[in-house]
């Protein structure tokens, strides 16, 4: 059957089999960073977004996605580099194999809160498995992450306030 | 896994209905349980289009539609302040945020499954589901007796001055629970107790007022004689994730902290 | 080499791989085979133990787009036997495996191999295999394994290949023993024995990327393997053996790994698409399920270990004595190698010991093979020797912290259970220190009561490990200089999301005093790699990164040679800083004075004396004789033990059992920390990889022999929810051994947890738990008790 929707962006048209995944449909599209981890729904490294929420690729039909919207880490090259970069000065990405799941849900985290503190961080991210790194660096990472963004949003604030007195 | 013949995004109950009466035919919800089998579905029918993703609160009841997800359930704000964060602790230790966003309402309760947290939670307050052909029934009868091939519609859930709380034990923090244990104390003192992941299904024990007066005039330890009755009563069965025995000692101490909690 | 302040060893650098890895790129095998491919999949027995009698495959063979199906009337049932084991001469691992055996041993062995142009018709015709099984009994407690007359190897073409005690027809795997003194005298003469048994299970690596490999036949007509392995060298050897086909006509490669720890040590999966590909010269692949790799995979080996502790009444250890049993399970893999490690990787780390013995059987049973994880053996026997030492301190009561300070090895103590070998550098008693200091055990050293039913304590536990197998690893560099004076570094070692492949260019780009950036990193390939034994037995940093640091110097040599040549003088007269080399001893005064800077700027003022590597790179390449390459391969007599002191604070509700892990200490000494960031993380790591073994990592059987925990839903390895804080510290000792003072790291990080937690829990409850995981029932069970 044919399906249409947007995927990083792009409207595309596939034909696909009434039971093929959604996981297997993006990686069959070269959306390559989208893996898998187990076949029961637990490891969370297939998270993808559906209309801006993080799921499990693994889990939904890629029929259902029909005239949806699909965002992988490769529509979010960007961010991903962005945020990733703090996970890399901690050598927390490691073997990496579970990192786009990782990235794409801590960046649909913090879509949803600007500023999670310790514990929200550890609730929203339970989902994604990470067996090399003991979770401590990935947090270190956030953490360090949103420091630089809470710095960049203040930097711009004062110089704003700035720019007001000189008026 | 699972193979699926067919696929429908059905555009009204009656047709969800009929196409459900044919035995090789399944409702998907979430679809989280359903892919982990190995069974072969002939038409998958899929409820998304009928916009019963909605909860809608009312002055008198919450009606959740089916498809309203579990983290949809987590984020709202009206169950959050009526259920004192109950139905949001009911959920959150369920898998992880990317799961709770496909696992549905009408998926966790017309799968009955044993180890459901949400089927637990609701059936500690006024809950009612609707059918589309079997109409209004009350929770607990569904629970206990199924619904055939009929059609989760929505679930009622009606107001009353009761507080509620929610407890869970687990192995791990996103595990299924080993035990599961809401909570209501009504506004006459009485208790509404629902224990699941025995692991058989969720069931519901009730604590009458007149028992709790009884216990009150003695000057007996209210939370102790209710967790006793419990562990008395409750029947638990041994899983890879606890043995019958224990499951009957958890259902004593979560009681008895409801209690406490509430009284 | 040592020189004061390291510009890049022992500095925090990036993974050379990160931003590839943490922006999703397509780096790991199934991202880079191609979608054509043939897909492998398996049948697998449904019973523990038994002989197909026929297998039918006509209808299944009719499924549109299968290509073949392989049964054991395929494979020479008399032919030679192989292991998977990825090991290096002499193989200790017995040769007990066939491609497809007619004599299944396990649920899950293999039945018949498929191949089909995809998975839904490969998956259909798996459905439609008929097979008759002549059902055995099956051997499936591994107590009742030795000498039982059902026997998991009856067949003649089972082979040991070097004397580690085995036998098939005693269902001996391997048995081995070693003393040193009077171990029966010292136990009599001491004031008090601790006498305990202790138990750990077949905990799975749970590596994120599950068993896989692609291969194809190249342009050469050979057997091209692209798996995701730790041990390329090795796998094309286990190939060739089991296929009965040269090594020359295979190659095995590895892409970016999805995590190892030690599963990937073993090729379990590579024979099935190689076979395929070599019979049908199609490219195949094969990828495990996460149940195949839960259930038909290779594990940690269960032990139980039996301690007998005895010490003086003012706690001073005198002797121990263990005896292990080891379950390896239906074939031999790592079965008489990890097996050792319980003893002489614990019993050592009591420098004031008398008299040692160490016996131990290896068995084989029905139940799904064993293999390589992370520590080894040494984890479940540091569990054993650990927690005998806590219960001793809880006996006399002594404090667990004094009791260690009096006892532990100390550096140049020679170390009668490890191979007599003088402990050459070790920080044990500053990790210990430390540790205290950091959990802040004097102000927790007793029981909290949390107030809401919850309790709190400390518990702690000592660790060591090696770095390779001394004698034995072998670790190879080659060095190449490119144009514009950037290097390409090829190693045969495999960056399983460790960083080896950082670390190895960080020790590179110290040595030839250029950035990072300017070393390319390459491996593991069989063709172009220099020979390396793989990425285990913590051997990376300290075998190859030797390796690699003598290469480098070599390479400074080829540089200053050309150097000379071209400045017309003798190579002994020149030096190269990095950029330049240029002639020395002009002013001798001066020189002994002036340091690399000021030396490399007083080069670059100089424009007769001195030529850049840039234009010695491109001169390299026109009318040149002089290489600029060079490999060196490296070995070590001694296995330089890594040290560890952790201390778990635990949470316990006394009511229901639960139990989290709030704090955990680790001080670890490695040695140098080549990179203190990635050294940090694998500590982390291993540190949870543990506390899940000692807490939720269950492994339990059904009567039938079948394993329960066979998928992520029943398998629970700790999430991110389920821990308070890990902090990891380090007490570097120096190793004038290992390149730039480094041990190693990988392994030794593992072990703590286990008998830490134990303690804690026992502090926090006051009853004692030998077996692992501790569950919340087990917990709750206690208390009530």
């Amino acid at each position: 059957m044919q399906i249409t929707f947007v995927l990083n962006g792009r409207k595309v048209s596939e034909e696909i089999e009434p039971d093929m995944l959604l996981i297997d449909l993006v990686r069959r599209m070269g959306c390559y960073s989208v893996k898998r981890g187990c076949e029961t729904s637990n490891c969370g490294l297939c998270t993808v977004f559906l209309d801006e929420k993080p799921v499990l690729s693994c889990s939904v039909l890629a029929v259902r996605v029909d005239g949806r919207t699909v965002t992988t880490l490769e529509g979010l090259q960007e961010e991903a580099e962005e945020f990733g970069a703090f996970i890399a000065d901690q050598g927390a990405e490691q073997c990496g194999f579970c990192n786009p799941g990782f990235i794409m849900n801590a960046l649909a985290l913090f879509r949803e809160n600007e500023f999670p503190s310790e514990e929200e961080i550890k609730e929203y991210l339970a989902g994604n498995l990470c067996r090399c790194s003991g979770y401590e660096g990935q947090l270190r990472g956030i953490l360090a992450f949103l420091d630089w963004k809470k710095n960049k949003q203040q930097e711009k604030k004062p110089v704003q306030g700035e720019e007001k007195r000189k008026k | 896994m699972m193979t699926i013949r067919e696929y429908r995004r059905v555009e009204s109950l009656e047709e969800a209905w009929e196409l459900n009466q044919k035995k090789p035919n399944r409702v998907i919800g979430g679809m989280l349980w359903l892919k982990m089998g190995h069974g072969r579905v002939g038409t998958a029918i899929d409820l998304s289009g009928l916009g019963l993703n909605q909860i809608e609160e009312k002055e008198d009841r919450f009606e959740i539609g089916a498809m309203v997800t579990l983290r949809d359930l987590e984020l709202h704000a009206g169950l959050e302040a009526y259920t004192d964060g109950a139905v949001r602790e009911s959920v959150r230790h369920i898998v992880g945020v990317q799961f709770r966003n496909l696992a549905t309402v009408g998926g966790s309760i017309f799968g009955r499954f044993g180890f459901s947290d949400v089927l637990t939670m609701f059936l500690a307050m006024k809950t009612e589901v609707e059918l589309y052909k079997g109409g209004i029934v009350p929770l607990e009868t569904f629970a206990r007796e199924g619904a055939g091939r009929d059609i989760l519609v929505k679930v009622i859930v009606h107001k009353e001055n009761a507080d509620l709380c929610y407890q869970s034990v687990r192995n791990t923090k996103t595990d299924f629970p080993v035990l599961t244990c809401a909570t209501a104390r009504e506004e006459d003192g009485s208790y509404r107790i629902a224990i699941g992941a025995r692991p058989a299904r969720a069931v519901l024990m009730s604590v009458s007022a007149q028992f709790v007066e009884e216990l009150q005039k003695q000057n007996a330890d209210l939370a102790q004689a209710i967790s006793e009755k419990v562990r008395a009563e409750i029947v638990t069965d041994s899983n890879l994730r606890g043995s019958a025995q224990y499951r009957r000692h958890l259902a004593g101490v979560l009681v008895r902290r409801a209690v406490e909690r509430l009284e | 080499m040592k020189r004061e302040g390291n510009l890049i060893v022992n500095h925090a650098v990036r993974k050379k791989d990160a931003m590839q890895l943490v922006t999703g790129q397509p780096v790991y095998m199934d991202d880079l085979a191609p979608q054509n491919c043939l897909i492998v999949k398996l049948l697998r027995s449904p019973y523990a133990n038994a002989i197909v009698q026929e297998v039918n495959t006509t209808s299944a063979m009719r499924v549109p787009g299968i290509e073949v199906i392989y049964t054991w009337r395929d494979i020479d049932q008399n032919g030679r036997r192989y292991t998977q084991a990825g090991q290096t001469y002499p193989e200790a691992s017995p040769y007990d495996r066939l491609i497809i055996d007619r004599h299944v041993r396990f649920i899950g062995d293999v039945v018949a191999i498929v191949a089909g142009k995809d998975e839904a018709c490969v998956d259909k015709a798996l459905r439609m295999i008929k097979v008759k099984y002549e059902v055995l009994e099956p051997v499936l407690d591994f107590h009742t394994a030795k000498d039982n007359p059902v026997l998991v190897h009856p067949e003649e073409n089972w082979e040991s290949l070097c004397p580690v005690g085995a036998d098939n027809k005693r269902n001996l795997c391997a048995h081995a023993e070693s003393s040193d003194g009077d171990i029966d005298a010292v136990l009599a003469d001491c004031d008090i024995v601790i006498d305990r048994v202790y138990h750990t299970k077949a905990c799975q690596q749970t590596m994120m990327e599950t068993f896989r490999t692609y291969c194809s036949i190249d342009p050469y007509g050979r057997l091209n393997v692209f798996s995701s392995t730790q041990i390329v060298f090795h796998c094309r050897r286990i190939l060739a053996n089991a296929l009965h086909i040269p090594k020359s006509k295979i190659r095995v490669s590895k892409p970016r790994i999805g995590g190892g720890f030690g599963a990937k040590q073993t090729s379990v999966c590579e024979v099935y698409p190689a076979f395929v590909t070599w019979m049908t010269k199609k490219p195949s692949k094969i990828i495990y399920t996460r149940q195949e790799s839960m259930t038909a995979s290779t594990p940690r080996h269960e032990m139980e270990m039996h301690v007998r502790l005895g010490a003086t009444k003012d706690g001073i250890v005198r002797g121990i004595d263990l005896y292990t049993l080891s379950n390896t399970g239906a074939y031999g893999e790592h079965g008489p190698t990890t097996v050792g490690l319980s003893g002489h990787k614990s019993i050592p780390l009591y420098g004031k010991v008398e008299a040692f013995r160490f016996v131990n059987d290896v068995v084989y049973t029905n139940r799904m093979s064993s293999g390589a994880y992370r520590g080894y053996g040494a984890t479940q026997g540091l569990f054993a020797v650990e927690s005998a030492v806590n219960e001793l301190a809880q006996r006399l009561n002594m404090d667990p912290f004094e009791i260690r300070e009096k006892n532990i090895v100390k550096e140049g103590d020679v170390m009668p259970a490890y191979y007599g070998q003088v402990n050459t550098s070790c920080a044990l008693d500053r990790c210990l220190k430390k540790v205290r200091e950091m959990v802040d055990w004097d102000h927790k050293k007793m029981v909290r009561d949390m107030g809401n039913g919850k309790v709190r304590a400390v518990g702690i536990g000592m660790a060591m490990q090696g770095s390779g197998i001394g004698s034995v690893d072998v670790g190879s560099a080659t060095i190449k200089v490119n144009d514009d004076g950037f290097y390409t570094l090829a190693i045969g070692a495999a960056d399983m999301g460790t960083g080896c492949d950082t670390i190895l260019a960080q020790i590179a780009a110290e040595v030839l005093e250029c950035p990072i950036d300017d070393i390319t990193v390459c491996g593991a390939d069989t063709d172009f790699s220099p020979y390396d034994s793989g990425s285990y037995a913590s051997s990376t940093t300290y075998i190859t990164g030797k390796a690699v640091e003598k290469c480098a110097l070599q390479i400074r040599d080829q540089i200053c040679k050309l150097g000379a040549k071209k400045l017309g003088c003798a190579p002994e007269d020149v030096s190269f800083d990095g950029k330049w080399v240029y002639v020395e001893n002009e002013d001798e005064g001066a020189e002994t004075t002036a340091d690399t800077e000021e030396k490399s700027a007083r080069a670059a003022e100089d424009m007769v004396r001195k030529v850049s590597l840039v234009d010695l790179a491109t001169a390299s390449m026109c009318g040149n004789d002089i290489a600029l390459e060079a490999t060196v391969t490296n070995s070590s007599q001694l296995s330089p033990p890594p040290f560890m002191v952790g201390a778990a604070e635990v949470e316990v509700d006394l009511e229901t059992g639960e139990v989290e892990v709030i704090d955990y200490v680790g001080v670890v000494d490695c040695g140098t920390p080549i990179n203190p960031n990635l050294a940090r993380v694998q500590a982390e790591g291993g540190i949870l990889q543990g506390i899940g073994m000692a807490l939720t990592e269950n492994i339990t059987y059904t009567k039938r022999g079948q394993v329960l925990e066979n998928s992520l839903m029943q398998y629970k390895i700790p999430t991110r929810a389920d821990i308070g804080r890990i902090r990891v510290a380090f007490e570097s000792s120096y190793e004038s051994e290992g390149p730039f003072g480094a041990k190693s790291i990988g392994e030794v990080v593992i072990n703590t947890p286990l008998p830490a937690i134990a303690d804690a829990v026992c502090r926090a409850v006051g009853k004692r738990f030998y077996e692992l995981p501790i569950t919340p029932e087990q917990i709750a069970t206690a208390v009530i008790e």
